[in-house]
């Protein structure tokens, strides 16, 4: 059909295939070069006035040469900055079901209330009279998470899940070496199937691990925690609920068991978004526990951070909280910032994540009690709906049970068909979604945890759970192309990993003639 | 609730479809008394709008940077910020990613990675930087292991010129690790004898510059006495503008650079969020901390970005890690090269100049007051104020005038007789009003001259 203009108002046949461009561009989908391949040197995307001429304070250091940095203008920097955005998935484009990241929902209110000039525009070392609002703020952030974890103190300072780790075991350092055994207990208990960050943050800060195994049921026994126990045992890290996706039952004689032998309990906090306002971890037996507000209190991932993992201690570690810390003076509140305290130290330069305690403080004060409840219900309501719809075609580790917050799968259904685990999250991305936690945790071969958390409404599950099933039925009829070669449709194929580890290119370095057509052979 | 889109319905089909009854049935394996019976003691939901008065009515109580003169640094720097970052860095398609684990679907993350490693690393004059740190801090700790896994040593030497959090930091850490660590006196004049201290131990030397009091300092003579002794000079910044205008470090012999980057598209955030820079020599990286991303090819033979050499990290060598650091400070990383590519070396160049020019006219202005006395020779935007009386009650009586007039000394470094000292920076934002009227209000607290 044609309109009386003679514009083709119908499409002329069904196209399909793939048709080359010329820019390497395909229509939404733009090609975008580095900044130093399009920028200049002697641009700026900024004005300034002339500054003063001044008799310089630089002495002998005033910088000589380029740097070889350009500049882009506004309008430049825009396109490319949008073009780069393009090519990330997000958890507002889609479902993200990384298993152990607690991909949920992040509220833009948190944005907002983390912008204003009170909280963003404030200097961390101006008078503290001047910042009443914000310890303040910290102090019912405090409240907040004492409360939902059954806790006698917080140290809010660390500045990720790590960071938080870290600061929880230099705490029971410093509490055993009060006690005058630093020298004899030197081991910390860590699970074959806990996160990487439990060993390493050990390992950090002068401990030896020690390795207890799961039951074929993927949780820790209290035996076999007795079993590793003795006078040399620093303290456990324990996941609760664990990285298998399951709460640990025996976890309170767990608890008991290591108090007993004079250790202390870490719990790895990283999966608290299952049972905020179901139970609480103090009231577990747990000495210590981070809690990562990026994940538990949807404070926005950013593509890698930055987070926040204020860490919860028990009335036994409380004393050794590092500084500063908050506490109520004659005046106001007061910042205890130096000596004079049973503080182990200090974790890092001023007072944490403020931004960040704005919006978990925001999210929670939106739930409110109820409401944090509900959440941790629906995100373990939709992990098991997900684990239901697909229990028939894809294999359980540990059988088919309940599970917390996320569902975990291996790769057993998959043998015999030539599809691995890293095809199926491939092709996943094919089908819109971003892959599952592939590979993790280590104790499950090919493992696939799915986390869908409680942000998902029951259409966009059910589409999931249908989407996924397609694949699956794909994948054990036979119909290997449909992985191997994934992803087609994304803004890359496959990345040469390998080739990237070998020979690592870490930086853009100038193009030098002559060497481009020696590198091409 | 808002931001749950089950309803009572769904709750209901769902669990039948999963095959119990109530929800409760799905917690079995919590010990059953243990499960909360009664709700937790907190407040009821609020509406979008009872969370914005609640939380702006807490902000209300703060003096922002921005309401009047503001004078105070020392490791956070109050600049002015082009409005598209904010905007670029709020795009969903940042915010909401999560670590670039599937770099398939994350070019866009990666790329700008890859832009703001190339950065780091010729802002500092080294070969190779990392995807980010926490902040200065916990990178200046973190350079300090990594020496020490590159020495086979454990001591270090701080300087008395590094900021007193960041020295703290590395004090914790090195006694936890049962590491030495040998820090040097308040150096007000950077005039300490730091090469001294150097033996046969001794791993790594932790040098700032501009140091904590404002001193630009020599690293050249520090780096040649560590290299002659087997050991690694690390060099630490706080104020990330000053490397547009001052020798980098790299170009002194450094071995290890970090310093805190909030001064380039970050807001200062009463403290945090923040992003520690780190770079260093190419013949290090596989000792470096954190991630890297790297360039390579996808299967059609494009460019494209991934996350390299983590068989450095936590997650693949666990207890054999070269650090625990997982998320690092993504965002605050992206604002930095969102702002840097709008500056581009020249303006990075005419801020760095706008920064001393406006330091050198305080400084001035200062000299002509008989109460107080500038201690530095050189400085970059930042100098340290000896002052009649005590410096923390001039900066309260400052604050009572609606100044906001730098950072005692004595807030940093109790106890240590530097009662009357005070570091004032100044930066682009300070007007000349401005500097007249906190040199007046000086002039009227510490005695008329």
């Amino acid at each position: 059909m044609m309109n009386k203009e003679g514009r083709p108002t119908t499409p002329k046949a069904e196209t399909s295939g793939e048709h080359q461009t010329f820019t390497g561009n395909r229509a939404l989908q733009m090609e975008e070069p580095l900044i130093f391949e399009t920028g200049r040197l002697d641009v700026s995307g900024v004005d300034f006035e002339e500054p003063a001429p001044v008799a310089s304070r630089l002495g002998s250091f005033a910088r000589k040469g380029s740097m070889g940095l350009p500049g882009l203008t506004e309008p430049e920097v825009m396109r490319h900055y949008v073009r780069l955005s393009q090519k990330n998935y997000a958890i507002d484009a889609g479902l993200y079901p990384l298993g152990s990241c607690t991909m949920k929902h992040n509220p833009r209110l948190n944005e907002a209330m983390a912008r204003l000039p009170g909280f963003a525009d404030v200097h961390p070392l101006q008078p503290v009279s001047t910042v009443q609002g914000a310890l303040e703020l910290m102090q019912d952030l405090s409240r907040w998470l004492m409360e939902l974890t059954g806790t006698k103190a917080v140290a809010l300072s660390p500045k990720a899940g790590a960071h938080g780790e870290m600061c929880g075991m230099m705490a029971i350092r410093a509490a055993i070496e009060a006690r005058g055994e630093g020298a004899q207990r030197t081991v910390v208990i860590v699970p074959e199937s806990a996160h990487g960050t439990n060993p390493a943050t050990a390992a950090l800060i002068g401990f030896s691990v020690r390795a207890v195994p799961a039951r074929e049921d993927g949780t820790v026994s209290v035996e076999a925690v007795k079993a590793v126990l003795g006078p040399d045992v620093a303290a456990i890290m324990l996941t609760n609920p664990n990285t298998c996706g399951l709460f640990e039952p025996e976890v309170v004689e767990i608890a008991a068991a290591v108090h007993e032998a004079g250790a202390y309990f870490y719990c790895d906090g990283a999966n608290f978004n299952a049972i905020v306002g179901k139970v609480r971890p103090g009231d577990l037996g747990i000495d210590a526990m981070h809690i990562n507000l990026h994940k538990t209190f949807s404070t926005p991932h950013g593509g890698g951070g930055p987070g926040s993992g204020p860490v919860v201690l028990s009335e036994r570690l409380a004393a050794f909280a590092p500084v500063p810390f908050i506490r109520a003076g004659k005046t106001g509140l007061e910042l205890v910032e130096g000596e004079g305290t049973q503080a182990f130290g200090r974790m890092c330069a001023f007072h944490g994540q403020m931004g960040m305690f704005v919006r978990a403080l925001s999210y929670m004060l939106s739930h409110g009690a109820e409401g944090l409840r509900q959440a941790s219900e629906d995100a373990v309501l939709n992990a098991n709906y997900v684990r239901v719809g697909l229990a028939d075609l894809m294999s359980q580790p540990f059988g088919n049970k309940p599970c917390m917050h996320e569902a975990l799968f291996d790769d057993e259904w998959l043998k015999g068909t030539g599809v691995t685990t890293l095809d199926f999250a491939k092709a996943m991305i094919d089908e819109g979604y971003h892959p599952m936690t592939m590979y993790f945790p280590l104790v499950v071969h090919g493992a696939m945890l799915i986390e869908p958390t409680e942000s998902e409404s029951r259409a966009s599950l059910d589409l999931f759970v249908a989407t996924l099933r397609d694949l699956a039925q794909a994948a054990l009829r036979g119909d290997a192309d449909r992985f191997t070669g994934a992803p087609y449709h994304a803004p890359r194929n496959r990345l040469d990993e390998t080739r990237a580890a070998r020979n690592p290119v870490l930086r853009w370095t100038p193009p030098v003639a002559g060497v481009e057509a020696q590198a091409a052979e | 609730m808002r931001y749950l889109p089950l309803t009572d319905q769904d709750r209901s089909d769902m669990l039948a479809r999963v095959g119990v009854s109530h929800i409760d049935a799905l917690f079995a394996d919590v010990p059953a008394d243990k499960l909360l019976k009664a709700r937790v003691d907190l407040p009821a939901r609020k509406t979008e709008l009872e969370v914005s008065r609640y939380l702006g009515a807490l902000a209300a109580k703060n003096k922002a940077a921005s309401s009047g003169p503001f004078f105070v640094g020392c490791g956070a720097y109050k600049h002015h910020v082009p409005a598209s970052v904010d905007h670029l860095i709020q795009r969903s398609e940042f915010l909401t990613s999560y670590t670039p684990y599937q770099p398939e679907v994350t070019q866009g993350t990666l790329q700008y990675l890859f832009e703001f490693q190339t950065q780091v690393a010729a802002l500092t004059g080294m070969d190779v930087a990392n995807a980010s740190m926490y902040d200065g801090s916990t990178a200046t700790a973190e350079a300090v292991l990594m020496a020490h896994r590159v020495t086979r040593r454990r001591k270090a030497i701080v300087s008395g010129g590094v900021h007193p959090h960041y020295v703290d930091v590395v004090r914790t850490m090195s006694h936890m690790a049962n590491d030495g660590v040998d820090v040097l006196g308040p150096d007000l004049h950077a005039s300490e004898d730091i090469i001294a201290h150097i033996d046969a131990q001794t791993s790594c030397v932790v040098v700032q510059s501009p140091d904590v009091f404002g001193n630009l300092r020599d690293l050249t003579p520090i780096a040649e006495a560590c290299h002659k002794n087997g050991a690694l000079l690390i060099a630490v910044f706080t104020e990330a503008v000053a490397l547009g205008l001052v020798t980098p470090p790299g170009d002194m012999g450094a071995d290890i650079v970090v310093g805190e980057g909030q001064s380039i598209g970050n807001a200062l955030n009463f403290g945090g969020p923040y992003v520690g820079l780190f770079a260093t020599r190419q013949k290090y990286v596989r000792q470096m901390p954190g991630r890297l991303c790297g360039e390579t090819v996808d299967a059609q033979g494009r460019r494209g970005f991934v996350l390299t050499l983590s068989t450095r990290e936590q997650h693949i060598r666990r207890e054999k890690a070269t650090s625990n650091i997982c998320t690092n400070s993504g965002l605050c990383a992206l604002a930095f090269t969102i702002h840097m590519t709008l500056l581009g070396e020249a303006g990075l160049k005419k801020l760095a100049q706008i920064n001393h020019a406006n330091a050198v006219q305080l400084a001035d202005l200062l000299g002509a007051v008989t109460s107080v006395e500038v201690i530095n020779t050189t400085f970059f935007n930042e100098f340290t104020l000896r002052v009649k009386g005590n410096a923390a009650q001039v900066v309260e009586q400052l604050a009572a005038r609606g100044i906001l007039g730098g950072v005692p000394v004595s807030r940093l470094l109790p106890g240590k007789g530097l009662d009357d000292l005070l570091i004032l920076a100044s930066t682009e934002v300070n007007t000349s009003d401005d500097r007249h009227q906190l040199v007046q209000a000086l002039r009227d607290i510490c005695g008329a001259a």
